[in-house]
C-alpha cells in the first residue's frame, strides 16, 4: 500500500489532501467532520477583523447540463471574530492532534497588528500559518489580500513581519491576478516564507441576467467582480504552479480546480507536496476525499510509487519553453472506422476550424443495426498537421488517436534553428509564466 | 341490433388511463437534458432520414439555448405538421433510427418528443410564426384535408395563393383526426394543429364531397389548379362467408369510432378477432384491449417474421396481452340471428418465397378450428379511391391504384396535382407532408405565379 503521508515545510500531514480556506472551513464543527471523513488538513477560513458579507454572493457557470464548471464568489474573509475562530481551532487541535490546522490570516498592513494575530494563531495550536495575500475582491480595496499579493515589495515586507514572531511554518498564498507569479513567489521567499500555496481565485464577472441587466451574483440588482475557481481554473492553476516549481525549490501547496484524485496527482506531478480543495467540497461535501485517497493510492500502487515524493515534480522538467520543443516531431490523426459513429464532428471541426485535412464520408460502407448508413469520414494523412482538434471533439473514446510518424528528420527546435543559422535576429522567448 | 356480448363498460377515469398518451410531453427539464445529449452532428443522418428533412440538430440546439420560438420555426418551416409528426412518426424507422447514438451504444436522441416540445410551445402560447404571402391572384383547391393537403395548402398560402380545402368529413385533419390511435394523437390536438394552416388564411369547407356537393367542372372553373389529397378509401373486403353479419367492421371504420365518440359509446364485443398484422391491425387490437375487451386475437396468415407492422408497434400489442394466431387464415364468419358469434379459421403452411421474397401461405386441410368472438375487424389494408379518381378526366392511375404523377407531382390532367396516401399507396403522415409540399412546389412552378412573400 502506498504511503500517503507527506512532510510539508517540516510538518507531517497524514495525507496531501487539505481543505482550502473557504466556506467548508468556516467552523470547528465542519473541520472536525472533514477530518472524520479523511481530510489530512484544513486551512481555516481566513481570520481577521470580522467583516459583513453580501447576500447573494456566489455565481456559477454550467456547461451542457454539468453544474458548476466554474464558481465565483464575492465573499470576504470570516465573518466571525478571531476569538471564536481561535477558540474553535484550539478545540479541534485538542481532539485531532494528528490532522493539520492551518490558520489563514489577513490583517491590516501594520506590523504590530500582524505580530499580534500571529501570536494568537500560534497560541490556539495552529500547525502552520497561511497568509492570505490573494483575495481579489473587497479586502483589496481595504489595502489587504490581493493589494498586498500583487506587489512584490509588500509581499516581502509583510512576510518578514510575520517571520519576526512566527515559530511555526509560514505559507504565503499567492494570487493568480498578477503578470508574473514567480516574482511574487520570489518576494515571499526573500521575506522568509517556508512555503507558498497557489492559486487563490481569479478575477471574474460571472455573467449578466439578460432580463434585468444585473451582473451575477446579484446583490440588489448590482454585482461586483469576484474570485473564480472550480474545474474551469485547473489549467491556469497548473501552469502557475509549474512556473513556481521550475524557478524555486520552496514547498508548494497546489490549489485550483481539484475535484478528483487525478487532478491532485497532476498538481503533485507538477511539484505540489500538498493540495487544497474548496469548490469540490462545496459542491459534493467532505466525502469526496474518500475516493481522492483511494484513487491516489491505487494509482501509486499501480505505478510502483511508495510515497508521494516518488513522483512529485516528475512532470516539471517536461514543461519547456516553446522554443525548445522538437519541430520535427510529428503525429497524425487516425480514425478507427469500427468505433466511428458517423457524427462527422471531426470533419466539420477540421474543415471550418482547423486545416481542412478530413474528407467527409463518400458513401457509407458501414450500416447501423437499423440499416442506416454511418458516415465515416477519412483523414487526408498527407495534409494532417497533427493539431489534435479532431481527437478533442470526437465524442467516442479512443476512436480518433494521434499516431507518431517518423518525419525522417533529426530533432530540431526553434532555438536550435536560431542557434544554427548565422544571420538570424534572435527573438528572446518569454519563459512562459 | 346489439352485438351478442359486449365488453363491460369502464369508468371514465379508466378509459382515460387506458388511452393516455404512450409518449407523453416532456417538461422543460427533461427537454433540456435530452437536448444537451444531441451531438450536433455535421450533415446529420437524422435529417436525411426524415422525409421532410427537418434540420434536427438545429432545432435541438435551439431548444438547449432556450430559443423555443426559433426551434419551432425551424421545424414548422420544413413540416407544418411538426406537432403530430413528433407524436405519430415511427421515429425508430426514421430520424431516431439513423441517430449516431445507436453506434455509440446509447439510446438515440428522442427527436420526436423534442420536436413536439418545441412546437407545443408555440401552440400553447398561440404564437403565430408565419403569415400569408401577399395575394398573387391565383386560386387553388385542395381535395381532402389530410396531412398531404394541409402541407400543400400551408406552403401555397405562404406564397400568396388563395387556397380552399374541401373535405367530406365534419372535422378537418384526415386520418390525423379520424385514424391515428387515440393514445398517440387525440382528435382535439389534430384540430389545434390544423389551426396553424387556418392562420395562413386557408379556407376550410367541411362536409363537402367533391364530385357530389361540388362538381369537378365547378372546381375547375373556380380554381387555377387543384391538389388531390384524398388518401385511400375503405378497408378491403375479405370476401368471406358471413362478412355481412353485424359485428364485422373495417379497421378504419372501427378506429374512427374510437376517435370521434366518447369511449363508452363505442360498440365493442367481449371477444374480438382482428384479421391482418400491419400497423393498422396493431391499432385495432390495442384500441380493443383499452376499451376493455376480454380477449383479442390477431389472426395472420403468415408467421411472426413476416409481420409487416413495425417492431415498436408489435411491442405495444404484446404489452397489451394480445393473443397472436400466426399462420392462421379465416375461412368464415359465424353468426346467429344476423350477429357475429365466431370466426372459423384454418392453419396454414408457408411455401417457398415468391419473387418479392414473401412466402405464400396455403391452408392445411383438417386443421380448421373456431374462435368464439363477438366482433371481427378486417385490417387488411385500404382500397384506393378508384371511383373518385376515375371521375377526374385525364387523370391516370397505376396498376396498384395509386395516382400517376410526374416530377412536379402533376397528374395526367395538367390542372390536377396529387400527393399523400393516394400517390404513395399508404405510408406515414410525414410522407404525406413531404409529398404535399413537393406538390405545392410543382404546382407553383407550373402556374409560374410570382411568389408573393409578405
Ligand atoms: C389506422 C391508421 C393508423 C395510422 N397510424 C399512423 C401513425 O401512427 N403514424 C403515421 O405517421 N401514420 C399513420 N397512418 C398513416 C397516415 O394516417 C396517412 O399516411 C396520412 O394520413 C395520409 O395523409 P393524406 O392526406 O394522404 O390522406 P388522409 O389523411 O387519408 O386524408 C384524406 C382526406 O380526404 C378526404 N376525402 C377523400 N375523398 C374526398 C372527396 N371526394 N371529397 C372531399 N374530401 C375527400 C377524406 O375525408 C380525408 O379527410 C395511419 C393510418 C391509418 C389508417
Ligand atoms: C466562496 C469562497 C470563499 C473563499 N474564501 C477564501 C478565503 O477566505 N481565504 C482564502 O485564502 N481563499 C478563499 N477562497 C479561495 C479558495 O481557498 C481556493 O484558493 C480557490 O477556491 C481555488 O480552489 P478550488 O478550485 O478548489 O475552489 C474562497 C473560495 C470560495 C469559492
Ligand atoms: S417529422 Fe418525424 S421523422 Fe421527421 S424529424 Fe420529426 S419525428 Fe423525426
Amino acid at each position: 500500500m502506498a504511503d500517503l503521508t507527506v512532510k510539508f515545510a517540516g510538518v507531517t500531514s497524514p495525507n496531501p489532501f487539505w481543505l482550502a480556506s473557504g466556506p467548508p472551513t468556516n467552523t470547528g464543527g465542519q473541520v472536525m467532520r472533514a477530518f472524520d471523513a479523511g481530510w489530512g488538513g484544513a486551512v481555516w477560513k481566513t481570520i481577521g477583523e470580522p467583516i459583513v458579507n453580501t447576500s447573494s454572493r456566489y455565481g456559477a457557470i454550467d456547461l451542457n447540463g454539468v453544474k458548476m464548471m466554474g464558481l465565483n464568489n464575492i465573499e470576504l474573509i470570516s465573518d466571525r471574530s478571531p476569538e471564536t475562530n481561535f477558540r474553535e481551532i484550539y478545540e479541534v487541535k485538542k481532539r485531532y492532534p494528528k490532522n493539520l490546522v492551518i490558520a489563514s490570516l489577513m490583517v491590516e498592513s501594520k506590523r504590530e497588528s500582524w505580530h499580534a494575530m500571529v501570536r494568537r494563531a500560534e497560541d490556539a495550536g495552529s500547525d502552520l500559518l497561511e497568509l492570505n495575500f490573494g483575495c481579489p475582491h473587497g479586502m483589496s480595496e481595504r489595502g489587504m489580500g490581493a493589494a498586498v499579493g500583487q506587489v512584490p515589495e509588500y509581499t516581502e515586507m509583510i512576510t518578514t513581519w510575520v517571520k519576526e514572531v512566527a515559530r511555526i511554518p509560514v505559507i504565503v498564498k499567492l494570487t493568480p491576478n498578477v503578470i508574473s507569479v514567480t516574482h511574487i513567489a520570489a518576494a515571499a521567499e526573500r521575506g522568509g516564507a517556508d512555503a507558498v500555496s497557489l492559486i487563490n481565485t481569479i478575477n471574474s464577472l460571472m455573467g449578466v441576467d439578460l432580463a434585468t441587466f444585473a451582473p451575477r451574483p446579484v446583490v440588489g440588482g448590482k454585482s461586483s467582480h469576484g474570485g473564480y475557481c472550480g474545474p474551469a481554473v485547473k489549467p491556469i492553476a497548473l501552469h502557475l504552479l509549474s512556473t513556481v516549481a521550475k524557478n524555486s525549490r520552496i514547498p508548494i501547496s497546489g490549489i485550483g480546480g481539484i475535484g478528483y484524485w487525478n487532478d491532485a496527482a497532476e498538481h503533485i506531478a507538477l511539484g505540489a507536496t500538498t493540495v487544497q480543495v474548496c469548490t469540490a467540497a462545496m459542491h459534493y461535501g467532505f466525502r469526496i476525499v474518500e475516493d481522492m485517497i483511494d484513487g491516489l493510492s491505487q494509482y501509486m500502487d499501480d505505478r510502483g510509487f511508495r510515497t508521494i515524493e516518488n513522483f512529485r515534480g516528475r512532470a516539471v522538467p517536461n514543461v519547456k519553453d516553446w522554443g525548445d520543443l522538437d519541430l520535427n516531431y510529428k503525429v497524425i490523426a487516425k480514425i478507427n472506422a469500427e468505433l466511428c459513429i458517423g457524427c462527422q464532428l471531426c470533419y466539420v471541426a477540421c474543415e471550418d476550424g482547423a486545416h481542412q485535412c478530413i474528407e467527409s464520408y463518400k458513401e457509407s460502407a458501414k450500416k447501423n443495426a437499423g440499416g442506416f448508413g454511418v458516415h465515416v469520414p477519412r483523414i487526408i494523412e498527407d495534409d494532417c498537421v497533427g493539431c489534435n482538434l479532431c481527437a478533442l471533439v470526437c465524442p467516442v473514446e479512443n476512436c480518433i488517436t494521434m499516431k507518431e510518424v517518423d518525419s525522417g528528420d533529426a530533432p530540431m527546435s526553434w532555438n536550435d534553428r536560431v542557434r544554427q543559422s548565422s544571420a538570424t535576429l534572435t527573438l528572446p522567448f518569454p519563459s512562459g509564466d | 341490433m346489439p352485438l351478442r356480448e359486449t365488453a363491460p363498460k369502464l369508468s371514465p377515469d379508466q378509459y382515460e388511463k387506458n388511452f393516455a398518451e404512450i409518449s407523453p410531453a416532456m417538461d422543460s427539464r427533461q427537454a433540456a437534458i435530452e437536448a444537451a445529449r444531441c451531438l450536433y452532428c455535421f450533415d446529420a443522418p437524422c435529417i436525411a432520414a426524415c422525409p421532410t428533412h427537418i434540420d434536427v440538430p438545429a432545432f435541438i440546439k435551439k431548444i438547449s439555448t432556450g430559443n423555443l420560438r426559433g426551434s419551432a420555426r425551424e421545424i414548422l418551416t420544413a413540416n407544418i405538421l411538426g406537432h403530430s409528426c413528433g407524436r405519430v412518426c415511427p421515429t425508430e424507422a426514421l430520424c431516431e433510427g439513423a441517430c449516431v447514438m445507436h453506434e455509440k451504444g446509447e439510446s438515440p436522441i428522442e427527436i420526436g418528443r423534442l420536436q413536439r416540445y418545441a412546437v407545443d410551445y408555440v401552440l400553447d402560447n398561440k404564437i403565430e410564426l408565419f403569415s400569408a404571402g401577399a395575394p398573387n391572384g391565383k386560386r387553388v383547391a385542395c381535395i381532402g384535408s389530410g396531412p398531404a393537403s394541409l402541407a400543400c395548402a400551408a406552403e401555397l398560402a405562404k406564397w400568396g395563393y388563395d387556397v380552399t380545402v374541401f373535405d367530406r368529413n365534419e372535422l378537418p385533419g384526415g386520418l390525423n383526426s379520424y385514424g391515428i390511435a387515440a393514445y398517440k394523437l387525440r382528435t382535439a390536438d389534430s384540430i389545434r394543429e390544423v389551426d396553424l394552416v387556418r392562420q395562413l388564411g386557408v379556407k376550410f369547407r367541411q362536409k363537402m364531397v367533391v364530385g357530389a356537393d361540388i362538381s369537378f367542372a365547378d372546381l375547375e372553373k373556380q380554381f387555377d389548379a387543384v391538389f388531390v389529397g384524398v388518401g385511400l378509401g375503405e378497408t378491403w373486403a375479405l370476401n368471406l362467408p358471413g362478412e355481412d353479419l353485424h359485428g364485422v367492421y373495417g379497421a378504419i371504420e372501427f378506429i374512427e369510432e374510437t376517435k370521434v365518440r366518447p369511449f363508452n359509446e363505442v360498440e365493442i364485443g367481449r371477444r374480438v378477432a382482428c384479421i391482418g398484422a400491419g400497423n393498422t391491425a396493431i391499432d385495432v387490437v390495442t384500441a380493443a384491449r383499452r376499451l376493455g375487451v376480454e380477449i383479442v386475437y390477431l389472426v395472420y396468415r403468415r408467421g411472426e417474421p413476416e409481420m409487416p407492422a413495425f417492431a415498436y408497434e408489435y411491442q405495444l400489442a404484446k404489452q397489451d396481452a394480445v393473443s397472436f394466431l400466426w399462420q392462421t387464415q379465416p375461412i368464415r364468419v359465424l353468426g346467429q340471428n344476423g350477429v357475429v358469434t365466431g370466426l372459423e379459421c384454418v392453419r396454414t403452411q408457408l411455401g417457398s418465397p415468391d419473387a418479392k421474397g414473401r412466402r405464400s401461405p396455403a391452408p392445411v386441410p383438417g386443421t380448421e378450428f373456431k374462435l368464439v368472438v363477438d366482433m371481427v375487424v378486417r385490417a387488411v389494408g385500404q382500397k384506393p379511391a378508384t371511383d373518385f379518381l376515375k371521375a377526374i378526366k385525364g387523370l391516370e392511375v397505376n396498376p396498384d391504384g395509386t395516382v400517376k404523377i410526374n416530377d412536379l407531382h402533376q397528374t395526367g390532367n395538367a390542372k390536377y396535382f396529387a400527393g399523400g396516401d393516394c400517390t404513395n399507396g399508404g405510408k406515414e403522415v410525414v410522407d404525406a407532408v413531404a409529398e404535399g409540399m413537393a406538390a405545392a412546389r410543382g404546382l407553383d412552378a407550373w402556374l409560374g405565379a410570382p411568389r408573393g412573400f409578405s
